[in-house]
């Protein structure tokens, strides 16, 4: 067993796991952060995405010990108080979700490209990255369309506040 | 249409619990004292057990009770079953082998279950249950469908004599034969459909709680219809009386089908907690679900399509072997014989048809309904061979389609269906706009230029779908009625409650049901709750499948609507001392119509609850209750369009474009219902490009991960073209036909059509994956 403390979603956290315990499993069942999903064994299905010291990471291939000390971001964390964070808004807007258990994974992963692309993105990069995140119910269009929707409205943001 | 009535493209308003990680699914679900299962599933496809060794596991930290098959056999718990009852053309009944939840003389396809583990944690009780020591006896055996009727097959079921299940036929068998002898032309293929496994993208789970005091027991479990579990739990597997089980199915992450049945861990989850005492959950992990999840399609067909010199089709024989797997699941024998052999006219007037299929048991995991079910085998299998007999006859594939439409309704096929209401032409000619189909020769031209092979390939598929009228599918060997149910509670202050029996599992029913009361009641949709999903909560319902929820859901919601209008109405007149007749709901007041006299809705609720000032000898309250059964199925049909250009050199083939045309009938929300049909096709796309279940001949599942069975990713697939030409339905009050299925049923031909258009073959075997495509184009090239 290993003591863990980290931070996720703003907040110090510790608690006692088992050292094979995969830090997707500790978010869920010692903290009760349920919105963090398991949809596979082996770190294909991207339904656990977190965001890990400000990347995005599968929560399934992290054991919870290497996450004592992080700063962990989870898909209850993103929103800014009621405001909905720009990526949820657009799924909503979009449909971009239809069962949603996917739904937390691809807004961490999508927020995560956004930001890794102030340049904006198009469509092909947006496919390209969602490689690692599986949805069976939307045939993506509706996410893609959604992703590149929120990518702009955050453009837009920043450059307000540069303005 | 308000901005949030019919026909609005409302956002759904349960988004929010899923975007912000609120959800609550099965795993999500903690009661106080629950502990975790796992289960020890069998490692051979066929095999005695011997000896079952529990003792190592039962001393190993954490654990709480370690179970097995005698043990539930002793305490009266049942065998599964199919609740479809089919009959072989020389009237003996189908062959049904005994599925024990555990296993205990004799395991049948890899994943079989046979020990239940129960530990404190999730991780012990795996521990624990890779401690469980069995000793087996292997056998030989069998997962090819056509080979396990072989003389030389291992025999799976005593019961079912040379693995036949049924071997059962539909339609004029001389008619047919007469056409074929009389064509000018006859169209023969070899159809395979492949198996495919749903995939839902939440596992399988099941969280058991019984309650000691009360003698009462609790199942959380992932399905798609808790009412019909609760009804099969008690009164096939005598869990528990249908009063003393409550069955709850919260969010719930996809179905496709898969999720309809009432699978042994369910049952096992409520039966351990009892003998253990405490509450005890188990949630698949992938490879389980690959395992044991109802895979979905397997059939080898053959089709002979006979024509006239006029190129009209005269006749249409085919012989189907369905593969059922190990165990007959609840509805697999209705897929490959009422849900396909009925949809073998397609759209086209085709005067005699006559189908032959034989149900198979073999070693693998049971085969039931996948999204389409039947419908995507019968629309494959002839809108293949439509393509073929158009390049064998020299004509165009759409004119062909098109000069054997069926445009006359009510049209009656020889194989039950009474088609109502269509308009096929108008779909194809807004899919062959849609797809610029005039300008491919050009296309294909400027892609030869750069070295590859474009193709482009149709399909007009129809379903039968809104399942179903009782009457008809009882009298169909239905173990069960298709009708649904509905409740609408006004409440005092005038906001809305509907329960209903449908279940939502990604479908939006939150928004499009709540759509349909603001429609009629002017109420805001955020006034109005839909309650599923909890048999404590909701009368008897029949749940969601078969795109049904719409077509008969929504109708039941509108039959209960109707009464509470009628009621209200007399409230109003009765408080505006006005006619009932003159009463007009506008706007969210109930008003005198031609006068500015009106009762605001929740003034109208108020005066039902306070009862103070009713009309002589009416009740108090404002609650009523609906049951709908459909007089027909629905129809929905379309014509999809798909455009390939394959890279001869690595056989990557990629979907340039991909366009839908749809006829669903009156559509509530058109966003979701663009989803539906987005989700399906992409789920067709990848029956045809990417999914492939492979067993090796031994019966190993070589497919059970997401590293081994290739899911569509989003960049293997294009944004898609979709549009609706919509001739309402006149079989329900809303004119709704149903669109859940269709983008899967509908998609898997207009891509195989595309890619041996592409590469000029006649067939290709699906999934069409970048070797097998390759290996085809080299074989023309010798």
């Amino acid at each position: 067993m290993s003591d863990i403390s980290l931070t996720v979603n703003g907040k110090r956290v510790s608690g006692t796991a088992e050292d094979r315990t995969l830090l997707v499993h500790f978010l869920r069942e010692n903290l009760g952060l349920t919105g963090t999903h398991v949809g596979c064994d082996t770190s294909q299905c991207g339904a656990c995405v977190i965001h890990v010291d400000g990347k995005a990471v599968k929560s399934c291939t992290m054991l919870a010990v290497q996450a004592s000390g992080s700063n962990v971001v989870t898909i209850e964390g993103l929103a800014d108080g009621a405001d909905l964070h720009p990526v949820q808004a657009a799924f909503k807007e979009h449909h971009g979700l239809q069962c949603g258990f996917c739904t937390p994974g691809m807004i961490m992963t999508a927020t995560d490209m956004i930001n890794r692309h102030p340049e904006g993105l198009n469509e092909a990069t947006v496919r390209a990255e969602l490689e690692g995140n599986i949805c069976r119910c939307t045939g993506y269009h509706n996410i893609v369309k959604a992703i590149l929707a929120a990518s702009e409205t955050m453009s837009k943001g920043r450059a307000r506040q540069a303005a | 249409m308000g901005i949030e009535g019919v026909g609005a493209r409302v956002a759904r308003k349960e988004d929010k619990r899923f975007i912000t990680g609120a959800g609550r699914y099965v795993d999500d679900m903690v009661v106080p004292g629950m502990k975790h299962a796992a289960f020890v599933r069998s490692p051979h496809a066929h095999a005695e057990i011997k000896k079952i060794d529990i003792k190592k596991a039962q001393a190993m930290p954490g654990v709480i009770g370690v179970l097995t098959g005698e043990e539930l056999k002793a305490d009266g718990i049942g065998n599964l079953i199919c609740g479809w009852m089919i009959h072989s053309k020389d009237g003996s009944p189908m062959k049904m082998g005994a599925w024990s939840p555990l296993a205990f003389d004799r395991v049948r396809y890899v994943g079989d279950a046979v020990v239940i583990v129960v530990a404190e944690t999730k991780s012990q009780a795996r521990d624990a249950a890779e401690a469980v020591d069995i000793t087996y006896k292997e056998l030989k055996a069998v997962v090819d469908a056509p080979k396990a009727l072989e003389r030389s097959a291992p025999q799976i079921h005593p019961e079912a004599e040379g693995n036949l299940i049924f071997d059962w036929e539909l339609g004029d068998s001389m008619a047919t034969n007469a056409a074929i002898k009389a064509a000018a032309h006859v169209t023969r293929m070899k159809i395979v459909n492949n198996r495919l496994v749903p995939n839902a993208m939440e596992p399988r789970a099941a969280l058991g709680y019984y309650d000691k005091a009360e003698d009462h027991y609790t199942c959380w479990t992932t399905s798609q219809n808790p009412h019909l579990a609760r009804l099969v739990m008690s009164a096939f597997y005598n869990v528990a009386p249908e009063n003393k089980l409550r069955v709850i199915a919260p969010d719930v992450g996809g179905g496709f089908g898969s999720k309809i049945y009432i699978y042994p861990e369910e049952i096992i989850c409520l039966w351990a907690s009892k003998k253990t005492g405490v509450p005890v959950k188990w949630v698949a992990d992938r490879t389980e679900s690959f395992l044991t999840d109802a895979h979905g399609r397997d059939h080898v067909s053959t089709v002979e399509m006979a024509f006239d010199k006029d190129n009209r089709i005269t006749g249409l024989k085919v012989d189907t072997i369905a593969n059922l797997g190990a165990y007959m699941s609840l509805f697999s024998s209705c897929v490959p014989t009422y849900l396909y052999a009925t949809l073998l006219s397609g759209q086209y007037d085709i005067p005699a048809i006559h189908a032959n299929v034989r149900a198979v048991y073999t070693n693998t995991a049971p085969v039931d309904a996948y999204r389409g079910a039947g419908r995507p085998e019968a629309t494959y299998l002839l809108e293949r061979t439509m393509e073929t007999a158009a390049r064998e006859l020299g004509v165009s594939p759409a004119e062909l389609r098109r000069k054997n439409f069926i445009t006359s309704f009510p049209h009656q096929t020889p194989v039950i269906m009474n088609y109502d209401a269509g308009d096929y032409a108008a779909s194809l000619d807004a899919a062959m706009t849609a797809a610029d189909y005039a300008g491919f020769a050009q296309r294909k031209a400027a892609a030869k230029a750069k070295g590859k092979l474009r193709g482009i390939g149709m399909s007009c598929y129809i379903e039968a779908c809104g399942l179903a009228p009782s009457a008809a599918v009882g009298s169909l060997g239905a173990g069960i009625g298709l009708w649904e149910s509905a409740e609408v509670r006004v409440n005092a202050a005038g906001t809305i409650e509907v329960l209903t029996g449908s279940h939502s599992h990604g479908q939006g029913h939150e928004t499009t049901f709540a759509q349909l009361v603001n429609q009629r009641f002017g109420v805001p949709i955020d006034s109005v709750s839909i309650v599923h999903g909890d048999t404590d909560k909701v009368q008897m319902g029949m749940g969601t499948y078969g795109s049904r929820s719409g077509a008969v859901g929504m109708s039941a919601i509108v039959k209960a609507l109707d009464k509470v209008e009628a009621k209200a109405k007399k409230i109003a007149a009765h408080l505006l001392e006005a006619d009932e007749g003159d009463i007009v709901i506008e706007n969210g007041a109930l008003k005198v119509t031609g006068t500015d006299r009106q009762v605001p809705w929740f003034q109208m609720a108020l005066a039902a609850y306070t009862a103070h000032n009713l009309p002589d000898s009416m009740e108090p309250g404002l609650k009523e209750t609906a049951f709908y059964d459909p007089s027909n199925f629905t129809f929905p049909a379309g014509c999809y369009v798909c455009e390939v250009e394959i890279d001869p050199e690595t056989g990557v083939t990629e979907i340039v474009q991909f366009v839908a045309a749809d006829d669903f009938g009156n559509i509530i929300n058109p966003m979701i219902v663009e989803g539906q049909v987005h989700g399906g096709v992409a789920q067709g796309i990848g029956q045809a490009l990417l999914e492939g279940t492979r067993y090796d001949a031994s019966g190993q599942l070589l497919t059970a991960s997401y590293m081994d069975y290739t899911m569509p990713r989003a960049d293997d697939l294009p944004s898609f073209k979709v549009s609706t030409s919509n001739t309402p339905c006149p079989g329900n009050p809303l004119g709704i036909k149903g669109c859940g299925e269709a983008g899967a049923i509908g998609s898997p031909p207009a891509v195989i059509n595309a890619i041996t258009d592409a590469i000029g073959i006649t067939d290709i075997a699906m999934p069409a994956s970048p070797s097998t495509v390759w290996a085809a184009i080299r074989a023309t090239k010798h």
